[in-house]
């Protein structure tokens, strides 16, 4: 595959994932008054990240040979999520060890990009956003620092002869939009379904190398300074059982809520 | 007294209303830090200057308009850089951009190219000293984080339709911008757009959405979803997972944790069963109604009206109903 990055024959892909809380939980706010009360939760990858790995497993076996690099930022807790990438078929993973996962995206971006600067990558994938801090500003960061072209939030993807076409969903539009290799990708729903690691995937996963390396990660300039919890519903009410509750809603409609 | 730049976005040669409430929040924050000047720039292919006015007449003292061909349709990277450019040139203390779908690919570009961080989907902000604190919703929107921004310029990505667009008594004016990078040069091209016609109303302006479930049974009986929207005249149409994973809805009507978050007026739920990924992306609409045949679906949990019954009996019945109350109202 010679239109790949530099004359390489493979196609080298990175795969930037995050690990996240499980969100169908009432969370708690900690004593902090700034953070989450971790207490009881559970952790996987971030919904988009499992679609950009599932993009670059796909590109790599399209290409026939390559190596699907995966990269996390945070604690060692972190390589769960790494190894489930691995199970899934990603080659090799790159933990960037940091105790605690700061709010700036910046911050967060430069670490990631530092370690891929000299990676010599086809594509790197992002997920279009994490679902718990919800920036969806880390892809495109790190595009920017690392003067790479950047297509965002992608439903559909072709790569070939060291090109690719994506399309973009916007409001109510989409554009189709194409691109040269080396590029930064972020994934979105809709580009595809991630496979399911199966025994063997988990088992060669286990073997697969994990490296640690410390995160350069600077101080930022967001922090975050209270997290509260929105204020609840009043509890649902029923109004009445099938069509003979129509006036009575168009009365509430039209008096209570004062919205027709 | 501080500057302040708004990016206006702008699609197929017309303003989007995002663009005002850019203006119009930028305003604010200029006025909050002892009245600076609201700079916003304006994109397009030749003749968006035209269309310019109403962003000054909503805050903006100057409106930067850069013309170009490559401008017609979406070019981030030149945005960005001249974006960057002005923000630098005006001494800018804060910038705000639109958390829409372009605002979001662009705003983190014009950070990192400033070194600075980026509030996106902004809910509420306030001026906090040296600092500027946003609000923003996080973890599926089950917390509110506010975060300080110590930076400068401090950035700022709005969500769509919280922050009203305002009249003020000036008009600013408009002086024309050079591009600070070639933007026919630019590495990602947008070879075609679909869609995105004037006509139809977007999930994240529309007062009114009527949104349907896998209760519909098949693609065709949408229509019913969207004669209830028209008989409300301000209503878009949306979709749960269920319903876009079968292909009868595009994945661009998806509300939920995955697709769209909306905040609209009105919600109507018709046939869907209220699973805790789709209330990610509708939970602060301000009046919530749902019809579903099931009283023990977890959307009636949170609807302020609920109607136990079939979508097939009742909706026929709701949009006449619905048309009925508008026609009396003039
Ligand atoms: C990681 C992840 C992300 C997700 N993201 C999203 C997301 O962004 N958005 C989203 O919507 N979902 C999302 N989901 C999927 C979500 O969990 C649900 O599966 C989905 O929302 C269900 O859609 P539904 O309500 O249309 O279908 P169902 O759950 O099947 O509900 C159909 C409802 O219709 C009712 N019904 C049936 N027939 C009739 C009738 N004749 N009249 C009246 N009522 C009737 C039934 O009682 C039932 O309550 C996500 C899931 C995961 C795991
Ligand atoms: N700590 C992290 N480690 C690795 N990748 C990350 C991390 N945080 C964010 N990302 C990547 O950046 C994307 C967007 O994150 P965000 O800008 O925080 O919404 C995620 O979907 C991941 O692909």
């Amino acid at each position: 595959c010679e239109f790949f990055h530099m004359g390489e024959a493979r196609v080298k892909i990175a795969v930037c994932i995050k690990r996240v809380p499980v969100m169908d939980v009432r969370f708690k706010v900690a004593a902090d008054g700034k953070s989450i009360d971790e207490t009881g939760l559970k952790y996987d990858v971030n919904d988009f990240d499992l679609w950009a790995v599932e993009a670059a497993l796909q590109l790599k076996e399209k290409t026939g040979d390559g190596e699907v690099v995966v990269f996390s930022l945070g604690p060692d807790a972190v390589q769960e999520q790494i190894r489930k990438a691995l199970s899934m078929g990603a080659d090799r993973g790159v933990q960037l060890k940091a105790d605690r996962v700061t709010a700036d995206p910046l911050s967060i971006a430069k670490a990631l990009a530092a370690e891929l600067k000299a990676g010599q990558w086809d594509v790197i994938f992002f997920g279009k956003v994490a679902i718990d801090s919800a920036d969806q500003s880390v892809g495109p960061m790190v595009a920017e620092l690392l003067g790479l072209p950047c297509v965002s939030a992608i439903s559909s993807l072709e790569i070939a002869n060291g090109r690719g076409t994506a399309k973009r969903e916007l409001e109510s539009a989409s554009e189709i939009v194409e691109f040269p290799l080396p590029v930064v990708l972020t994934v979105d729903e809709g580009l595809n379904k991630e496979r399911l690691p199966n025994l063997k995937g988990i088992m060669a996963a286990k073997k697969k190398p994990l490296e640690v390396k410390p995160a350069q990660l600077d101080a930022g300039t967001v922090n975050v300074v209270a997290m509260e919890l929105p204020p609840e519903r009043a509890p649902g009410r029923i109004i009445g059982e099938g069509a003979a509750a129509v006036p009575e809603l168009i009365r509430l409609l039209q008096n209570e809520a004062k919205v027709l | 007294m501080a500057n302040v730049f708004a990016f206006a976005e702008a699609r197929g040669g017309e303003l989007r209303k995002v663009a005002l409430e850019a203006v119009t929040a930028a305003r604010t924050l200029a006025d909050a830090t002892g009245g600076g000047e609201v700079h916003a720039l304006l994109v397009g292919a030749p003749g968006i200057a035209a269309k310019a006015a109403p962003l000054g007449t909503h805050g903006a003292d100057v409106v930067h308009v850069c013309e170009h061909p490559a401008f017609a349709n979406a070019n981030p990277e030149a945005a960005a850089a001249l974006a960057a450019q002005l923000l630098k040139s005006t001494g800018a203390r804060a910038g705000v951009f639109a958390a829409s779908a372009q605002g979001r690919d662009l705003a983190p570009r014009v950070a990192a190219k400033l070194g600075v961080g980026v509030a996106s989907d902004v809910v509420a902000f306030s001026v906090q000293g040296d600092a500027i604190h946003a609000k923003h919703p996080t973890h599926t929107g089950k917390v509110i984080a506010t975060l300080a921004l110590t930076g400068t310029p401090a950035l700022l990505a709005l969500r769509p339709n919280v922050f009203t667009p305002k009249e003020s008594a000036k008009a600013g004016r408009v002086e024309t911008i050079a591009p600070a990078a070639d933007p026919a040069a630019s590495r990602v091209v947008v070879k075609e757009m679909r869609g995105g016609g004037k006509a139809k109303l977007d999930l994240s302006e529309a007062p009114v959405i009527v949104s349907g479930g896998r209760g519909l049974k098949a693609a065709e009986n949408f229509k019913l979803v969207e004669d209830l929207a028209a008989a409300f005249g301000n209503a878009a149409v949306g979709a749960t997972r269920a319903v876009t994973d079968d292909g009868w809805r595009p994945h661009s009507d998806q509300i939920g944790q995955t697709g769209r978050v909306v905040s609209p007026e009105l919600y109507v739920a018709v046939g869907i069963s209220g699973a805790i990924q789709h209330l990610a992306g509708m939970r602060t609409s301000r009046t919530i109604v749902a019809i579903n045949k099931d009283k023990e679906a977890p959307i009636f949990k949170l609807a302020d009206y609920g109607i136990v019954g079939d979508v097939f009996e009742i909706l026929p019945p709701l949009i006449e109903a619905v048309k009925a109350a508008r026609a009396s109202r003039g």
